[in-house]
């Protein structure tokens, strides 16, 4: 009950009108980090950075950690709007998210994106609060097998769920795991498929792929069929998102499953991307509609949305109990402790008592404003679609350019981007399913990293991949997500062959 | 997607020849990545796995994978089934000339005055909008973008003759 | 509104002499643009905490009109750092962290990139290396664990950062001097080693005082000899009544290893004379500050400092040293 008092203690520092402020500010600042690509966290430190030496490092890391809100949340707005994805766990909010706005229902997408988000990390937070200590063990026992067997689950749940053909699918994601092999080699320390090319030294970035194959693509294909985004007949409804909670509560199990899976991938430290990609392929399984996800689903927002951000906030613990930061903004959070000198590590929790419970207790309420904040946009953003198609276009195009540009600051980065564009709309119209490549992508290195770790410390025996129950059974769930299909259709056969009277048991 | 069967005397490319094309392509593409793969060693060495082990196979899986989609494109797309109608190319190279030259020059000519350029090019050309609507549009935003980055996040991006004679 | 708020913290602060110092020389250069401080490595690791503990100390003292910002540019075992400054010739609002990497990636990538490229500007600290096990495992001393690693055969597991690079060369130093046998798993940054090592997911690591100092004090990891000619100085009870100083040099243990790293900081190469004098300076600001010792001690670190013509010497003597390493231990990319 110690942990109460402290968190109450938390609450009571971060309502200090002055606090309360200062996340203001961080919010904001944070959704235009998360809607433009090309800025990062780490800007947003740098102009922050100054003031924040004039407050004490409770309001600072309070201002900081409203950034990383404020980025998941914006996050969504470009996938949402233009299929462009920000980040790579807004990846999968683009499949169903961007197919509603097109419908006219981007309020209601972007509504059911923002609210997932709360619900999400708030579950993320309440899980902190109560099983913190339990949380950063549990953290431990994720060596390189565990690691890939993550990894492992995360594509199987999600391949073998696409419409297109089977061969294509595969293309498609090898095509994928071909392009994030390209660069140095984690483990050897060689350089590969780069052919001698200085800028191919950095392998393809994530972000200027789905920058080329969605954002751009998108435009290509939206000008083939005549000059106008759909969402054009969209109306400026106040009401929409009053409207769209009372749908969401008849959704609550793909919640609640979203939030666990999110809560888990967050603390192995596999992070948010591989939670909205598992989250999402489970929920196609599991739902009534699953075979409608893809063109327009409102469960295909939450299910992604809800998992991508209770992991993004349960990596935050390993991060603050291990110093390992699970992505990039996590990393500005990072930075931010280190340069008031506070050391994350196990400690923290026992010796920066104020500061840790005002962080978490910061979390509770920066979320809140941070949903405040962009709900009283939604009606704005939605009516970004109103913008003539001439005028939208070239804007984003532009903002592709510089978002491209900004990743390692280089030209060629820009150029590779247009021929993604391009890449991606034929791809589109030949029926191959892009996702599975920017998943390849995006995991692709990580999972190759892992598995050859794994591999050298075993000696080259697979034996390790169940080696132990946490391992073995991650695998098992992986293989079973695999066949899942084939599974569905024995178990029928078997029901109807054993005892016809059963099947009132559904 | 692909609506745009009928209407024959518009003409465009074959959807079977296009697919084709894209199998072909990636058939190539997989030859790269085999031969990267070989040029750093596909065994076993001191470390495990050598580095081009695991691309090495994910080369053959898309090589394998690209010529049933090769033989497949042959035998189940009809023959008469279009890609594109020639003018909706069009449209799409409409897009896709412009922003090539706009990333071409970049480098030299800096993003802010070929972002202007570019935006004021589609507000006349697709939309035909008078000139004041496109001055105000195509200097405001690249002005707005170049407050955001330069200034306020520090985020420096290609710049060119007309921003150093301004001092910027 | 807040330059004024930050103008009066300033005026008011104990950093207000050090403040006033680039004033008073107001002829000398100072930059005109927003500073990119580069880190070649991933976040977490020891050169990035370095890096952002002076982003902060530079803020905060208000040692530069103009605003750092720290980039992390970790692509190709750091070498996309080094080609972006490599490729900024003549630009002075660009400064970059090294560690080995500096001779190591081109040594071992063989990408096109030499320090010589660069304007060395000062030497800022020597990082340590020390060997830590487990603290569940029952070895105390480092001769109980090398026994232990020669009777596991070879099963025995050193994590380490990236491929190729410092914490595998003292693997494999520690190889020969001792005849057991490692194998060597590279994780991506330092702060993952030292959780893995946690986990015990490998029997041993390598790693700098900084990344693993915070599982150290939380008793989970023991040092066992530290990879330098004499013991550090800091003599700060850390963890049940041990000090830094308290860790044994390895030679004393019987493994004659010894290694030191380079946190230093370089400028792209065709530089004028008045920049690298003012980073110079600036350095020297920020190691008088008490956030500095604080990292040093916390880190324990060899604090010798060197600009100019001897550092620009020292990293060629390094350079030197790193190529006999790397080619004894076949790290050396085909030509």
């Amino acid at each position: 009950m110690e942990e109460l008092t402290n968190l109450f203690h938390g609450f009571a520092v971060v309502l200090q009108p002055f606090n309360i402020m200062v996340m203001f500010i961080g919010i904001i600042l944070g959704v235009l980090i998360g809607v433009l690509p090309g800025l990062g966290g780490a800007n947003g430190v740098a102009i922050l950075l100054p003031l924040t030496f004039t407050m004490s490092p409770t309001s600072a890391i309070i201002m900081l950690s409203c950034i990383y809100w404020g980025a998941l949340f914006g996050g969504a707005i470009t996938s949402v709007l233009f299929n462009i994805p920000g980040e790579p766990w807004s990846v999968a909010t683009t499949f169903d998210g961007h197919p509603m706005a097109q419908k006219g229902q981007a309020g209601e997408a972007l509504t059911a994106a923002f609210t997932s988000s709360f619900i999400g990390a708030l579950f993320a937070v309440i899980m902190i609060t109560l099983v913190a200590p339990l949380v950063a063990n549990f953290a431990l026992k994720f060596g390189p097998a565990e690691q890939f067997s993550v990894y492992f689950l995360a594509f199987c749940s999600f391949v073998g769920m696409s419409k297109e053909p089977p061969t294509k699918t595969v293309a498609s994601m090898m095509i994928g795991f071909a392009l994030a092999a390209v660069g140095l080699d984690q483990v050897t320390g060689q350089l590969r498929l780069t052919f001698g090319f200085e800028s191919m030294l950095n392998g393809f970035d994530f972000l200027i792929a789905v920058i080329g194959l969605f954002g751009i693509g998108e435009i290509l294909l939206t000008i083939e069929e005549g000059l106008s985004f759909k969402g054009g007949k969209a109306g400026i409804n106040p009401r929409v998102v009053f409207q769209t909670w009372a749908r969401l509560p008849r959704y609550w199990a793909t919640s609640l499953r979203s939030c666990l899976i999110g809560c888990w991938m967050g603390i192995s430290p596999a992070g948010a991307t591989p939670a909205s990609f598992m989250s999402y392929g489970i929920a196609k399984r599991a739902s009534k509609n699953g075979d409608k996800f893809g063109s327009g689903e409102i469960e295909g927002v939450i299910a992604p949305e809800t998992a991508a951000h209770a992991a993004g906030t349960a990596a935050l613990l390993p991060m603050l109990a291990l110093g390992v930061p699970g992505s990039p903004t996590a990393a500005v959070l990072l930075g931010g402790l280190l340069i008031w000198g506070l050391q994350p590590g196990p400690l923290l929790f026992v010796e920066q008592k104020e500061f840790v419970w005002g962080l978490i207790a910061s979390m509770y309420l920066g979320n809140i404003a941070g949903l405040i904040v962009v709900l009283t946009c939604v009606p704005v953003f939605a009516a970004i679609l109103r913008i003539p198609f001439s005028i939208i276009a070239p804007l984003i195009l532009v903002i592709c350019a510089i978002g491209a540009y900004t990743v390692h600051n280089s030209v060629f980065d820009v150029v590779l981007m247009l021929v993604f564009g391009v890449l991606g709309y034929v791809l589109k119209k030949c029926n191959y399913p892009l996702a599975p490549l920017v998943l390849a992508i995006v995991l692709g290195d990580k999972a190759e990293e892992t598995f050859r770790q794994s591999l050298l410390a075993s000696q080259g025996s697979l034996t390790i991949f169940w080696a132990n129950g946490l391992v073995g059974t991650i695998m098992a769930l992986g293989l079973i997500a695999l066949f899942w299909g084939a599974i569905q259709v024995g178990w029928t056969r078997l029901r109807l062959a054993a005892s016809p009277a059963s099947s009132g048991r559904a | 997607m692909a609506e745009n069967t009928q209407s024959a005397d518009a003409g465009g490319p074959s959807q079977r020849a296009v697919e084709a094309g894209v199998a072909l392509g990636m058939v190539g593409f997989a030859l790269v990545v085999i031969v990267g793969s070989l040029q750093v060693g596909i065994g076993w060495g001191d470390e495990g796995p050598k580095a081009g082990f695991f691309p090495f196979y994910v080369g053959l899986i898309i090589f394998a994978a690209s010529v049933i989609n090769l033989l497949q494109a042959r035998a189940r797309i009809a023959g008469e089934r279009l890609f594109a109608e020639w003018s909706a190319l069009r449209q799409v190279l409409s897009v896709v000339i412009p922003t090539a030259i706009y990333v071409a020059v970049l480098p030299w000519v800096g993003i802010y005055f070929a972002s202007a350029v570019l935006i004021g090019f589609f507000m006349r050309w697709l939309g035909r909008y008078g000139w004041a609507l496109i001055a105000a549009v195509s200097v405001g935003v690249p002005l707005a973008f170049f407050l955001v980055f330069e200034r306020w996040f520090l985020v420096p991006l290609p710049k060119g003759p007309i921003e150093n004679l301004l001092g910027l | 509104m807040e330059r004024k708020i930050v103008a009066w913290g300033l005026g008011l602060g104990i950093g207000a002499a050090i403040a006033l110092a680039p004033i008073a020389a107001s002829a000398a250069w100072e930059p005109t643009r927003p500073v990119e401080f580069i880190i070649p490595a991933g976040t977490g690791g020891g050169a990035d905490q370095m890096a952002r503990t002076i982003q902060g100390i530079v803020t905060k003292h208000k040692l530069m009109t103009q605003s750092m910002v720290v980039v992390n540019k970790s692509g190709g075992a750091g070498g996309e750092g080094f080609l972006d400054v490599k490729n900024s010739k003549g630009n002075p609002h660009k400064i970059i962290i090294t560690l080995s990497n500096l001779f190591t990636t081109p040594m071992a990538t063989g990408i096109p990139f030499n320090w010589k490229d660069l304007t060395p500007v000062a030497m800022l600290a020597l990082d340590e290396f020390i060997l830590w096990v487990n603290a569940e495992k029952p070895y105390k001393t480092t001769k109980e664990y090398i026994e232990a690693a020669k009777a596991a055969n070879g099963t025995f597991k050193m994590g380490g950062t990236g491929s190729k690079q410092e914490d595998q060369i003292i693997t494999e130093a520690i190889q020969k001097s001792t005849g057991a046998k490692f194998i060597y798993i590279p994780q991506r940054g330092g702060g993952a080693v030292a959780v893995q090592l946690v986990g015990n997911h490998v029997d041993s690591t390598v790693n700098n005082p900084i990344e693993a100092v915070a599982h150290w004090r939380a008793g989970k990891v023991r040092p066992l000899c530290i990879f330098d000619e004499q013991p550090v100085h800091y003599d700060e009870k850390m963890v049940d009544g041990m000090a830094w100083k308290d860790v044994p040099t390895c030679k004393s243990q019987g493994l004659d290893v010894e290694y030191l790293m380079l946190r230093g900081i370089f400028m792209p190469g065709g530089v004028d004379k008045e920049a690298v004098a003012f980073y110079v300076e600036l350095f020297k600001k920020v190691r008088a500050t008490p956030e500095w010792t604080d990292l040093m001690k916390n880190g324990a670190f060899n604090t010798t400092f060197m600009a100019g013509d001897d550092y620009a010497k020292w990293v060629a003597r390094e350079e030197k040293r790193h190529e006999e390493l790397m080619k004894a231990a076949g790290f050396m990319a085909a030509k």
